[in-house]
This record gives structure tokens, C-alpha cells and sequence, in this order.
């Protein structure tokens, strides 16, 4: 019987296409990526119908399952400013090395006090001091939230020296609870911002089917 | 470098041929490494993108009256949920009375839902033929949408009254104002509890 023989082909393909697309797609993401900010906490939001973007410039109140409370403004100018706010009210003094660390910083959720420790320390340190962290202290004895809100509401009225901002880019307030926190925690926070006289929120959801009723 | 080092080849062998016969070379290059870099590349901005931004629910909330004055909501038309543990709602409809009993419901498209839009009735069908006339005529869509906030605030439309009590969870909020959305209601405002609703809640006998 002949040798059934195997057409011999050579073992080099042309990856021209592949590369091509593989690049264009790189460029893709490269071009329209926006680095998902690190989260100290997991929180896994409700979901709703309502199909409205959060606004770029929010102040961002976050509120884990346990009812812990953390705090994000960005910008980090305003960071600068209400840092010193902060400092002066609780008599907490913080250095210009650790100013400029926390005007990098993101979210964050502990006393004053517990900041400057804080401050100092690397990625994976702040992470186990956010796991043993009790948030932001908000009831009414100790209610470091509501000084935070408010020094970072006049940071940002600082910021534009006093120019009238115009209405899509002022400053907006956003809630952004766990699903399964106690609804106490979260009408609290409210409360908290409405003796601030802020009483338009924005609630952080996720998107969910529309079960249209027309 | 290259410079020099090619004077040196062409001394070397010139001289014998006079002409520099170029090497064929194959016209493939491996072009594996590239492509592993590409991939890696792409994999790595594909899991730290997010697209979009997180989707957003608006709410305001009343003003709070100065202490002393009190707000007295007028309950013509207006069902009060109670939000309890275990996704659970109880609700009444009107005013708060000694005889008032709760009655419980969920949170699935017959419960909760069925009972906002029989309530809701006459302007559901309003808002519906509003919009088929809109098509029709082709309305403008901002005339379209101050006249379904209109009927929104007229007074046969539903008020809901949410309240919570401590064992409710965040995300029940949320679909509370969701299902309102979808029901079209547009007065709905979250209060506080009463005592005297707390009670009920805690003395709910499911045969009621």
C-alpha cells in the first residue's frame, strides 16, 4: 500500500489580519479607557430603570453593608483646601507630604484622627486599615461627614472664585449605598446632607431592565 | 558605526565583483512577539476599562420645615407603604385611623405593581393616550414631557407615602421608587414612620 502522504505546508500562517486587528483594538481601549478608580470597599449597588449618568463633578457619599461611611470629592485643589479645613476644626496638623498624599488619595472613610496614621502608609497597608476602618463618624455627636460635606461644598465655591457656575457643571451631591445596608444608615447620610441644605441627591444604581407598562 | 563597518565589506569584496549583490532574505519576519505584546496590551486595557458611567437616580427631597411648624401632608389620594424586613410592604390606603389594618404585599409585578397602576388607573390611561397622540401628531418632545408631569400632579393621581421602618434594606427604597417610576407616579415622598404604624407592623397577623 503507498505511504498516504501529507501535503506539506509550511508552519507559517499570516498573522498580518490578526495583528491589524488586535492593534486597533489596543488603540481602541487605550483611547477611550478610564482607569476604574480603587475602591476601598466592595459595595454592590441597587438596580434601577432610571437611565440618567452620574455628573462628572459629584461628591460622592458611599455606604457599605455594615452602614460604614466613606467620602470622595475629586480634585486636588479642593482636596488641598478642605484638608485645612478639616485640620484647623479638629486640631489635627498635617505636614505638606501628607497633604499632597491625601490630595491623591481616593475615597476614603475614617476619622480625622485615624487619618494622619493613614496617610502615610502603602496600598496593601491601607487596605487592611480600611478592613479594621469604622467610616466617617456621621451621628449627631460626632459628625465628621457633615464637616467634611460642608468644607467641601466651600472648597468648591472657592475654586470658582466666586464666577457663576453654570448649571450642568455645578457641584452635585450622590449617594452611593450597598443594597443590602440598612435603610437607617442611608437616611441618616440624608439627614446628614439636608442640615446642610442639600436636598437634591443622586443615587448611585446600577441599569435594569425597563418593564414598560405602556 | 554601520557607517563604517559597511566600508569594511565593501573593501573586503568590491574589489573582485565591483557589484554588492543583496542578500534575499524571506519577506516573513516572526512577528510572534509583537503579536503576544499586542494581546497582552489588550487584555490588560480590557479588564481595567469601565464603560460608561454608573447609572444615576435622582431624588429630592423636601425642605425641612424650620422646628416647631410642622408640614401636614394632605392624604386625599395616597397609599402609605411600610417597608419592613424580608422585602416585605404593607400598605394602607388614606389616612391613618384607629380602625386602619395593613394589608401585605410583595415586590413582583402582581403585588406591588398591580396595586400602584389600579390605583393609579385614570392617569396611567391618560398619560397612554397622551402618547399615542403624540406620535400622531408628532408633539415636541419637551411639550410632551411638561404635559405627563402635568397629569403627574393632578389631583386623581396616586401620592405615595414611603416609609421604612429599621429593618427595611436600601435596595427596597430603590425599587419602591423604581415601581413608582414605572406607574408613572410622580407624588411620592419618603417620611418617617409613626408609632402608632410601627405597632401595626409588629402586630400584623397575616389573616388580617
Amino acid at each position: 500500500m503507498p505511504k498516504v502522504k501529507m501535503p506539506k505546508n509550511s508552519p507559517v500562517l499570516d498573522m498580518t489580519p490578526m495583528v491589524d486587528l488586535a492593534f486597533l483594538l489596543v488603540t481602541f481601549f487605550m483611547l477611550t479607557t478610564q482607569f476604574r478608580p480603587d475602591e476601598p470597599v466592595v459595595v454592590d449597588s441597587p438596580s434601577s430603570i432610571s437611565e440618567k449618568i452620574l455628573p462628572d463633578k459629584v461628591m460622592l457619599v458611599t455606604i457599605d453593608s455594615s452602614g460604614r461611611v466613606f467620602f470622595n470629592l475629586e480634585g486636588k485643589e479642593l482636596r488641598k483646601n478642605m484638608l485645612g479645613e478639616m485640620s484647623a476644626k479638629y486640631g489635627v496638623k498635617f505636614d505638606e507630604n501628607e497633604t499632597n498624599r491625601f490630595a491623591v488619595m481616593a475615597t476614603f472613610g475614617m476619622t480625622v484622627q485615624q487619618l494622619k496614621q493613614y496617610l502615610p502608609l502603602d496600598e496593601m497597608e491601607r487596605k487592611n486599615f480600611m478592613k479594621k476602618s469604622m467610616g466617617i463618624p456621621y451621628d449627631s455627636l460626632n459628625n465628621q461627614l457633615g464637616d467634611w460635606i460642608r468644607f467641601g461644598r466651600l472648597a468648591d465655591a472657592q475654586s470658582s472664585n466666586g464666577a457663576p457656575i453654570e448649571k450642568d457643571k455645578a457641584l452635585r451631591f450622590a449617594i452611593k449605598g450597598d443594597a443590602n445596608a440598612n435603610y437607617t444608615a442611608i437616611k441618616r447620610v440624608i439627614e446628614v446632607f439636608q442640615e446642610m441644605k442639600v436636598n437634591r441627591f443622586n443615587l448611585v444604581t446600577t441599569l435594569e431592565q425597563n418593564p414598560t407598562t405602556n | 558605526m554601520a557607517q563604517i563597518q559597511s566600508n569594511d565589506s565593501d573593501s573586503g569584496k568590491g574589489g573582485k565583483h565591483g557589484k554588492v549583490r543583496a542578500k534575499k532574505q524571506s519577506t516573513h519576519i516572526d512577528m510572534t512577539p509583537m503579536v503576544d505584546l499586542a494581546f497582552l496590551l489588550l487584555t490588560f486595557f480590557m479588564l481595567t476599562t469601565t464603560f460608561g458611567k454608573p447609572k444615576t437616580m435622582e431624588i429630592n427631597m423636601p425642605v425641612k420645615p424650620p422646628p416647631g411648624q410642622e408640614i401636614k401632608n394632605e392624604v386625599n389620594n395616597a397609599i402609605t407603604i411600610l417597608l419592613s424586613g424580608d422585602n416585605k410592604i404593607y400598605w394602607y390606603y388614606g389616612e391613618l385611623k384607629p380602625e386602619t389594618k395593613l394589608t401585605l404585599t410583595d415586590f413582583s409585578a402582581t403585588g406591588i405593581r398591580k396595586l400602584f397602576l389600579d390605583y393609579n388607573k385614570q392617569a396611567v390611561d391618560e398619560i397612554k393616550t397622551l402618547k399615542e397622540n403624540a406620535l400622531k401628531t408628532k408633539m415636541n418632545e419637551d411639550t410632551l414631557k411638561s404635559r405627563i408631569v402635568d397629569i403627574k400632579g393632578k389631583k386623581y393621581a396616586l401620592m405615595v407615602l414611603v416609609k421604612t421602618d429599621d429593618k427595611a434594606k436600601y435596595k427596597n427604597v430603590i425599587d419602591i421608587i423604581d415601581e413608582l417610576n414605572i406607574c408613572l407616579i410622580g407624588k411620592y415622598a419618603l417620611v418617617d414612620l409613626d408609632t402608632r404604624e410601627y405597632d401595626l407592623i409588629n402586630n400584623f397577623q397575616p389573616g388580617q
